[in-house]
């Protein structure tokens, strides 16, 4: 067990140098435009500028990266804990079968539907007054994907034995649609874009944030997978 | 389970949940707190008074899509 998270964050660790290098070439340059508006809007506003605490230079280079590294290894380790708790006893795939099938639902149901409802957001896009209130309902609507998630899994576990496994993989998909669709449709929206924020940095921006996290996720489980696949293959051939 | 069965030798046998509670508590909780720090502390909450950890990894909370300001 303590060998399957050094494996996880092994992993983590690995996707995460992967997404750093990724944010650092196509995501620094947007944060620089959305800064650069930001300043803009504060002169013209006649508010005093920010007193700088960390310089640009470090928030984009060891800043990024510490943040990048630490939550991907974190994101790693969380991520054999899953795999611990699912392999062999809710799929009983191989190593790497089961490690990707984890990524992908995994990736869907904690970063890409919450996204959806409540994306990603550049500098200067943000009413500071309203940061807990965001952060709330962000957090919220991931917890309740992740419950309709395990909803739809066991569902379609019930299904399995009388519809066969396509129809229920069927099944619990239209569950988890249905589940994650009605609480986007109930909680409230947020939409804090300033009138004259460019349409195309603000694209740009939340399609880098998609592809980091998507390098991280499916970084995982290809890593994780194949370490995990190595070990159990060393173990029988020893044995 | 079997329709979901693909024979290989490499399936491991499950490792028994009285063994990933302990690992899943503490890993758990220490993973957590290390993605709190990089997307939320100094921001909604805050353990440490001022903004320089908020600061520090501000791009990558930015990019990570944590909401942020």
């Amino acid at each position: 067990m303590g060998q399957l998270l050094m494996r996880g964050m092994l992993a983590g660790l690995l996707a995460a140098l992967l997404a750093f290098s990724f944010a650092k070439v196509y995501g620094e340059p947007q944060v620089d435009r959305a800064i650069t508006f930001e300043e803009h809007q504060h002169s013209h506003s006649g508010n005093a500028e920010e007193p700088e605490l960390v310089s640009r230079e470090v928030q984009a280079s060891i800043g990024l990266f510490t943040g990048v590294v630490v939550f991907g290894t974190a994101l790693g380790g969380l991520f054999a804990l899953a795999y611990a708790f699912v392999g062999g006893r809710l799929v009983h795939f191989p190593p790497r079968t089961t490690a990707i099938l984890i990524a992908v639902l995994g990736f869907l149901a904690v970063y890409i539907v919450p996204y959806l409802k409540y994306p990603a957001n550049p500098p200067a896009v943000g009413d500071p007054d309203t940061i807990t209130y965001r952060t709330q309902l962000f957090f919220g609507m991931i917890a309740f994907s992740i419950a309709a998630m395990a909803i739809a899994i066991s569902a379609g576990r019930q299904f399995a034995d009388k519809l066969g496994g396509w129809n229920a993989i069927l099944a619990g998909g239209a569950i988890y649609v249905v589940l994650t669709a009605l609480a986007a449709y109930m909680l409230p929206p947020i939409n804090e874009v300033p009138k004259t924020f460019p349409a195309d940095l603000l694209w740009n921006f939340r399609v880098v944030s998609f592809g980091i996290q998507g390098i991280l996720w499916i970084g995982i489980g290809l890593v994780f997978g194949l370490l995990t696949d190595r070990a159990l293959g060393r173990k029988a051939h020893l044995s | 389970m079997s329709y979901f069965a693909i024979a290989h030798d490499s399936v491991a046998s499950p490792i028994p949940l009285r063994e990933i509670l302990p690992w899943a508590i503490f890993g758990g909780l220490l993973f957590l707190l290390a993605m709190y720090f990089v997307g939320v502390e100094e921001g909604a909450m805050a353990i440490f008074n001022g903004m320089y950890v908020h600061e520090f990894v501000h791009d990558g909370r930015h990019l990570l899509g944590f909401p942020c300001h």
